[in-house]
Formats: structure tokens, C-alpha cells, sequence
């Protein structure tokens, strides 16, 4: 593990570990409970690899009174929670503490409810994103959020971290997706947010939780807008000789009032690395790649493909091809899904990347990364969200080497930090978790974070639900709970009159 | 009795500064418009964001907007009209209903009344569109959330988190929304002569359809006289939008035809006056009487409305019409009485949901909870937010009780 500095094991809890797993086997009966060292070891981390921790024992309750049971036990006797999904988080967000109970929800596995007339899935958060949609496609319908761990990753999960994925920017993320879910508390209280019906009365506490990274509350129930499959998809393959033109494209496309299914871009890197993988029939002599996905009726999807076909050729494209069958629509796909296995094995280790930026600036950024690629001696490759300005480059090193994953790691963050001078975020998808945790200041002043601190502490006083993710620093909440008010101190002693 | 009326977000910082100081709460308004809503309030001082105005930032190719919270929703949307574009969660006015005049709110009391109209099925609401907010808490400390790209998921949302929030938690000094391409064309089909439970039958199959419906309401008979200047008649009306590039709407709209072919009849209402029609069900036009008779604003399961409101007749004399598929029922209360408990106890009956009491004078306001009451622990929740934010209470005390 590189210099990341999670909170300190309290000693406490670590003389207390054989009592605590005794009575976690009384909480969650049966095979629920997992403290041997060896088959504690699949979780020792999750999809960030780069860090790894054994917990102090690994829970896997079943119902959702045991969840309660665990996280009041745990709030009571001040033990640390950390709840995983199916740990594919890309940030570390489901990273272990030597300390602390890992609360795994993977049993949670079942559909619970489909409802076609109001278009709802109700769903136990260990159901896998595309379970949702296989549960409702021989109707037709579909979940539309699909991060590309889709296969693995569970819905639970994809509320903690809000996940996108290519179809977002036509119909949104996990927050725009998702009617309700219930929840337990870390002092063991179960609260519902939503349900069948839209929008919140009161705080949007449905809109706080998803994207808390697990350190609000633990979800123990989804639901899930379910939308009708569209009728037909159709693709565009669009080649550039320079980045420019291809975010000049993206730009007069959105101007001409048309949002796309999807819209990728690939540097010439990432092009020739997916290309030399599968043989998808990309172009190699461009600097930039842009896939255009329309969906819809047949007649709509048409009518597109021709306007889009011609802002490209308006814009320089040097190749433009049309998918004429569903296969040739994978194809175009093919290179870009196994952008990220394509890049492994073009380098022994990649580090991945999720900034996101005004479109507008896409030029400057590559520019930027192309002097830190030489400064840093490591390639880099990039793959774009291109319409919502998400930006995943790829640094390539080898672990291998002594001092290359700092580099990489430096590079990286010199790159998110790129990524926010240009008025953008440290991360559009992949969540802060341990490893952009440092970053925060980048982006937010104390007083900023301690904001967010401050829901923090609404939800979890003591902070013992993942500590040590998301904020570079813990403030104690009674703490930030006082006020500090001068009198006489303030710009206006007298009622001020503007 | 003060009224602060700063120009600058630094002016409402020092004005909340003072008010902490001084624990003076302050009643925290745009224009008004939706003063209406909510427990009456009964500070001593207001802060009036209304000359806190000026769109700071409009990128069209971006879709994004940057404004003060001040700035009239008008102006916002007149801008983007001149370039194709719209809040596409087309913001209802309630300035009709609660018998003021149209076309006035703030950006501001978009996001904290967390407003949203008939594309809300669709397009979502304010909440679904906010990307970043500056705000000064009831601790008089000024801070930021969110920023200026769609995909952010640095940090908590607290964009909305004030969401719906009436301004019990935080001033908005600044808010960035997203914004969208309006659409090409627009065109509704009316399924005539429905009752209530085939219209939501009606419904269910049409948004169930490929035919990417963008709205469904269902005005009953009667009702539907009371949009669009009487233009459609008094016979009840089942309206489906559809809405997009020309060659697609017309297909969309042929392939519901073919669906509703037996239903009833059928007629196609495209351009401005289907836009009329909209803006009148986005707006509660058909409530929108002068009086102060009760209206409830009610969220719920989209199958469950109707046989909600059916048990409801029994026992109370309503008027009612459905937007959202069903989803929110607007119900008018013939007889004067709220019957607050009847409503939430059939609500609860039939999946819960939610249901405000959107306009009623102003004692029914004071005795009633205006909106709806939540469970133990998750009120405790949202009073423990409300003291992390404003431990004082110096927000809008008591509007939200």
C-alpha cells in the first residue's frame, strides 16, 4: 500500500475481536460469519486492487433485522462498520479496516417486486444491476443506468456511489433512477425514502444518500424506475485528425438539439490498444474516435444518423461509417467496452482515471496530460464520455517497478487536479472512497467540507460507519456543532439596510 | 420590522451573520409567489432575495446555467427559449393557484420548492437538474456544493439535500442547472370520454409503450373544460404528449393511435395549443378559481390514484384530476374542510406516498401539517439535519412543522 493513512485501529475493539465475532454468530446465525484469516482474503479488497486490508471479521446478514442487530451491536460498543457490495468499486469505497466489521450484502439477492403498470422494480440491494433488467426483458422493459460492471455490481452499490455508465446522459444516473429504498441507520433505526411515487416530502434524504459512499446508512431495499426498451439502436463510427474537431462534433451535435443514447471518444493511444485487441475496424490514422449511439423508433434513429453524419463531415471527420446491422453496432462497441483489458495488455498495470470537465476544455486537458505523460515518463491513454464531459484516462506503469505506482498515483492526481482548474470534479463516476480522499481540498475549503461533515454527523455522530473514506480529515461532530458567533464581531452591529 | 434586500451573495452573508447574532429569525422570500405554502411565518425580519439577479454563466453548447438566486424564472426561461433550450422539468407557476400573478419565482424558490410539471415522468424535477449551488447556512457560513458538470459524484450532494428544503436550511446565493434541447415538435392525443380507472388503465399501457410518452394526465368530465380557454370541451380528457423531432412524433403518435383505436375518441392537438393545455395542467389551472378552498397536491402509486380518490368521494365532497399517469393527483375539497386526517389515512391505504396541502387560508395552514407528516425516526433525521444547518433556527422557522 502506497502512503494512505486510514484511521487507527482502536485497541479496544482488536482485544475484543473473539467476543465480537461470537456474538455476530448470534446475530447472523449459520454460515453468516467469516473470521478465518485465508477465506477472509476474497475480501480484502475490492476493484481499486492497489489496497488491500483483512477486516476484523466479515458479516453476511440475511434479513434486515440482522442488519439492524449488527450495525446497533457495532454503534453501542463504538466497533466500525464497513459495508461492501459486490465490491467493484473502482475508488476503494469498499476497502476494509483492520477494525472494523465488513457488512457484505451480497444475500441480499432477490427481486422482490415487479410492477409493470407503474413501471417499478423492488429489488434487495445484492441484485446485480443487469439482474434488474433481466428480471423485466421478456416484457420489454430494461433498467437504464449500466455501468460497465453491470454483470457484477450490485443496485445497492450503485446507490452508494451514484453510478453512470454510457447511457447516463440521455437518461441519467442511479439518482435519477431510483423512486425509494429503505435503509438502516448506524444506531439500528430503519427509515424508508420514497417509494412507488416521486420526489420526497421533506429533505430529499433519497437524493443525500445516493452517492454517500456507505457512509450514511446501509440500503436494504431498492426501487427502481424500469423504462420500456427502445425499439431500435444504430450507430455512427467517426474518426478525427485532431481532438479538436472531434469535441467540436460533440459540441454541434448537443447544439442541434440531439442527445444521443451514447457518445465515446478514444485517444489515438487508446484506438491503436483496443484495435491490436479486437479487431473492431477502427481506424488507426486519427487522433480522436467518436461513437455515436442513437436510440429510438427506427424513423427517429434515421432521421439522426443523417443530421449527426452531417455535422461530422461539417467538422473535418476523415471517416465516417454507419452501422447497418446490430452486429456491426456491437462491433463499433467491441474496442470501446475492452478499451480497459486492451490497455492491460499493452502495459502490465493501468491506473484509471475519472475526472470529469466542461467539454469545452477536452483540448486543453489532452494537451495538459500529454506534457504530464512526459514529465512523469509514463503513457497514458484515454477513453471520454464524451458527452457529459467524463473523462477516464489510463496511466500505464508497472507495479513491478519500484517507485512506478507512486509515479502513477502522482500523475493521476496531477491530472484530477488538471481537471478542476479547468472548472471540472475529481471524479464523475467512480466515487471519492480512499483514493481521491486526499484530493478533496482540490476542490472543496475546509468550510466546504465541513458541511458535509455535517450531514455526516447527522446520520452517524460518531463516525463509525467507513470512516476514513471520502474526508481527508475526521472532525469530531460536537465539534463542528459549535457556534461561533461574535457579537459586535459581524459586518453589520446594526440591522443593516441594503 | 426589517426587510434586507442584498445584491450580493457577501450582503446575504452578512445579513444571516446578523440575524445569528442577534438569534432573529428571518423569513427567507424571492417574489413570493409561493409565500402561500407552508405554515405561516411570523418573523420579524425578511431577507428578500429579489434583487440578488443576474445570469452569471449560459453555455448553451454545455447545457448549462449559471444564475443568481434571485433571478426571475421568467427571465431564465425567455434566454433559453431564444436558443432552443428549457429547464426541462418545466417548473410549474403556482401563481394561478394560490391567486397571485402568473409568471413570477425565482431560480431559487425553483430549486427549494423543488418544483416540477407534467415531464416530470420523464425529465425529472428541480432536484434531477441541479448541478451546483453556493448557499449560506443558518449558521451564517457561506459554502459550495456540486459545480458546473453532470457527472459529479465528489462529495455528498447537498444540492439536494436543500431540494425541497423551503428555505429551512440554507439561503441559495447561486444555482447551476442543467439544461436541455427543447423539442422540435409537440404533439397530444386525447383519448375522450374516459372514466377514471380506464383512464389509468389508459395510461399505464401508453407510458408501457415504446411510444416514449413525455406526459399523461387525465382531466375528468368537466374538468377538462377548465384548460385551454374551454377548448376542449367539457367531455373528459385522457392527453398523452409526445414530443421530439417531427418524423418521430408522427410515428410515435400513429402507433398510439393504433393502440387506443377502441378506447374512445380520439383527436391530435399539436403545436401551441397542445402547449397551452400543459402549461394549464402544469399550473392547476382547473383549481385555479380565486377562492381558498382546500387543494391537496398529492404523490403516490400511478395505479393506486384512482381507487384513492374513489373511496375518498364517498366520504368528501372533492373535485380531482390526475397528471404524472396518475402519479399526482390535484384534489380540490368542495366543502371547505381540509380532512387532512381522511386523506392521509386512504393514501397510507392505498401505498403511501405523500400529500400537501398546497393552498388553503391561512388558519387551516397554521393548524394543519401542511405537509406530510413523516415517521418518528426519519423525522428525527431531518430535525437533526435542521440543527446541523441552522441550530438557531433562524431559517424559516416552523414553515416546514
Amino acid at each position: 500500500m502506497s502512503g494512505l493513512a486510514m484511521p487507527k485501529p482502536d485497541d479496544a475493539t482488536m482485544r475484543r475481536r473473539d467476543e465480537i465475532v461470537a456474538d455476530m454468530r448470534i446475530i447472523v446465525p449459520g454460515e453468516g460469519v467469516v473470521d478465518a484469516a485465508n477465506a477472509m482474503r476474497a475480501f480484502e479488497s475490492d476493484g481499486l486492487t492497489a489496497y488491500r486490508q483483512l477486516p476484523l471479521v466479515v458479516v453476511l446478514p440475511e434479513t434486515v433485522a440482522q442488519v439492524s442487530r449488527v450495525l446497533k451491536y457495532c454503534n453501542d460498543r463504538n466497533i466500525r462498520v464497513v459495508p461492501r457490495g459486490s465490491g467493484t468499486s473502482l475508488s476503494g469505497g469498499a476497502l476494509p479496516l483492520e477494525d472494523a466489521v465488513l457488512l457484505v450484502m451480497s444475500r441480499f439477492n432477490r427481486i422482490l417486486q415487479v410492477d409493470y403498470p407503474n413501471r417499478i422494480v423492488v429489488a434487495q440491494p445484492g441484485v446485480t444491476n443487469l439482474g434488474i433488467t433481466v428480471a423485466v426483458e421478456q416484457e420489454g422493459f430494461y433498467y437504464a443506468p449500466d455501468p460497465s460492471s453491470q454483470i457484477a455490481c450490485s443496485i445497492g452499490g450503485n446507490v452508494a456511489e451514484n453510478s453512470g455508465g454510457v447511457h447516463c446522459l440521455k437518461y441519467g444516473l442511479t439518482a435519477n433512477n431510483v423512486l425509494g429504498i429503505e435503509m438502516v441507520l448506524m444506531n439500528g433505526e430503519v427509515v424508508r425514502l420514497g417509494g412507488s411515487h416521486l420526489d420526497a416530502e421533506g429533505y430529499d434524504l433519497l437524493g443525500v444518500m445516493t452517492g454517500s459512499e456507505g457512509l450514511l446508512g446501509v440500503v436494504t431495499e431498492v426501487t427502481v424506475r424500469i423504462l420500456k426498451k427502445p425499439e431500435t439502436a444504430r450507430a455512427l463510427l467517426i474518426g478525427f485528425p485532431t481532438s479538436e474537431q472531434g469535441g467540436q462534433c460533440v459540441a454541434d451535435i448537443i447544439g442541434a438539439g440531439i442527445i444521443p443514447g451514447g457518445m465515446e471518444m478514444m485517444d489515438r493511444p487508446a484506438i491503436h490498444a483496443a484495435e491490436d485487441f479486437v479487431h473492431a475496424g477502427y481506424p488507426l490514422d486519427v487522433e480522436a474516435l467518436l461513437i455515436v449511439e442513437l436510440d429510438g423508433p427506427g424513423v427517429e434513429v434515421d432521421h439522426l444518423i443523417t443530421a449527426v453524419e452531417a455535422i461530422a463531415i461539417r467538422n473535418g471527420s476523415t471517416t465516417c461509417r454507419i452501422s447497418q446491422s446490430e452486429q456491426e453496432r456491437l462491433s463499433f462497441w467491441a474496442g470501446r467496452k475492452a478499451a480497459f483489458p486492451a490497455v492491460g495488455r499493452i502495459s502490465p498495470d493501468y491506473y484509471c482515471m475519472d475526472g470529469t470537465i466542461p467539454r469545452k476544455e477536452l483540448p486543453r486537458v489532452l494537451a495538459g496530460m500529454r506534457e504530464l505523460s512526459e514529465k512523469y515518463g509514463l503513457g497514458v491513454a484515454n477513453v471520454f464520455h464524451a458527452g457529459d464531459g467524463n473523462l477516464h484516462p489510463l496511466i500505464l506503469y508497472d507495479a513491478n517497478v519500484p517507485g512506478e505506482l507512486d509515479k502513477a498515483e502522482s500523475f493521476g492526481a496531477d491530472i484530477l487536479r488538471l481537471c478542476v482548474k479547468v472548472g471540472g470534479v475529481l471524479t464523475g463516476e467512480h466515487g471519492v472512497g480512499v483514493e481521491k480522499r486526499d484530493l478533496m481540498p482540490e476542490m472543496f475549503s475546509q468550510v466546504d467540507l465541513d458541511q458535509q461533515m455535517r450531514v455526516k454527523c447527522a446520520f452517524d455522530p460518531n463516525h463509525l460507519l467507513n470512516p476514513g473514506k471520502v474526508f481527508p480529515q475526521l472532525r469530531r461532530c460536537a465539534e463542528l456543532g459549535r457556534m461561533h458567533v461574535h457579537r459586535g464581531q459581524v459586518a453589520f452591529p446594526d440591522i443593516p439596510r441594503f | 420590522m426589517t426587510t434586507f434586500t442584498p445584491t450580493t451573495p457577501d450582503e446575504v452573508l452578512s445579513s444571516i451573520a446578523w440575524a445569528v447574532a442577534e438569534e432573529s429569525p428571518l423569513e427567507i422570500l424571492g417574489h413570493g409567489s409561493k409565500r402561500g405554502i407552508g405554515r405561516p411565518l411570523q418573523t420579524e425580519h425578511t431577507l428578500d432575495l429579489s434583487k440578488l439577479t443576474g445570469v452569471a454563466l449560459y453555455e448553451p453548447a454545455e447545457l448549462v446555467l449559471q444564475a443568481k438566486a434571485g433571478t426571475p424564472l421568467a427571465e431564465i426561461e425567455m434566454l433559453l427559449a431564444q436558443n432552443g433550450q428549457q429547464l426541462a422539468f418545466e417548473p410549474m407557476d403556482y401563481g394561478p393557484l394560490l391567486g397571485g400573478e402568473p409568471g413570477k419565482g425565482t431560480i431559487g424558490g425553483v430549486l427549494a420548492a423543488n418544483l416540477s410539471g407534467p415531464r416530470r415522468l420523464k425529465a425529472g424535477a428541480a432536484r434531477d437538474h441541479i448541478l451546483g449551488i453556493n448557499v449560506v447556512s443558518g449558521r451564517g457560513e457561506a459554502f459550495k456544493s456540486g459545480g458546473r458538470v453532470v457527472k459529479n459524484v465528489t462529495g455528498y450532494d447537498l444540492s439536494k439535500l436543500m431540494a425541497n428544503s423551503w428555505g429551512t436550511l440554507a439561503v441559495f446565493t447561486d444555482v447551476t442547472f442543467k439544461v436541455l434541447p427543447s423539442a422540435e415538435t409537440e404533439v397530444t392525443l386525447a383519448v375522450r370520454g374516459l372514466l377514471d380507472d380506464a383512464a389509468a388503465s389508459a395510461m399505464a399501457l401508453a407510458l408501457g409503450s415504446s411510444a416514449e410518452v413525455s406526459s399523461a394526465a387525465h382531466l375528468p368530465e368537466r374538468i377538462a373544460a377548465r384548460v385551454a380557454g374551454g377548448a376542449l370541451g367539457s367531455e373528459a380528457a385522457t392527453l398523452l404528449r409526445v414530443e421530439g423531432f417531427g418524423p418521430s412524433v408522427a410515428y410515435r403518435i400513429a402507433a398510439l393511435k393504433t393502440l387506443f383505436g377502441k378506447a374512445g375518441p380520439l383527436e391530435e392537438i399539436a403545436g401551441e395549443a397542445s402547449q397551452l393545455i400543459w402549461r394549464d395542467v402544469r399550473d392547476c389551472k382547473p383549481f385555479a378559481d380565486g377562492s381558498d378552498k382546500p387543494v391537496w397536491r398529492v404523490s403516490m402509486a400511478p395505479s393506486q390514484a384512482h381507487q384513492m380518490v374513489l373511496t375518498l368521494r364517498m366520504q368528501a365532497a372533492v373535485s380531482a384530476f390526475y397528471d404524472w399517469q396518475g402519479g399526482l393527483v390535484w384534489l380540490r375539497m368542495e366543502e371547505g374542510d381540509p380532512e387532512a386526517a381522511l386523506l392521509r389515512g386512504l393514501l397510507r391505504k392505498h401505498g403511501g406516498g405523500h400529500a400537501t396541502l398546497a393552498r388553503a387560508a391561512p388558519a387551516h395552514r397554521a393548524a394543519l401539517p401542511v405537509f406530510e407528516p413523516q415517521p418518528p425516526a426519519l423525522a428525527a433525521l431531518g430535525q437533526r439535519l435542521k440543527q446541523e444547518f441552522d441550530p438557531k433556527n433562524i431559517l424559516n422557522p416552523g414553515r416546514m412543522a
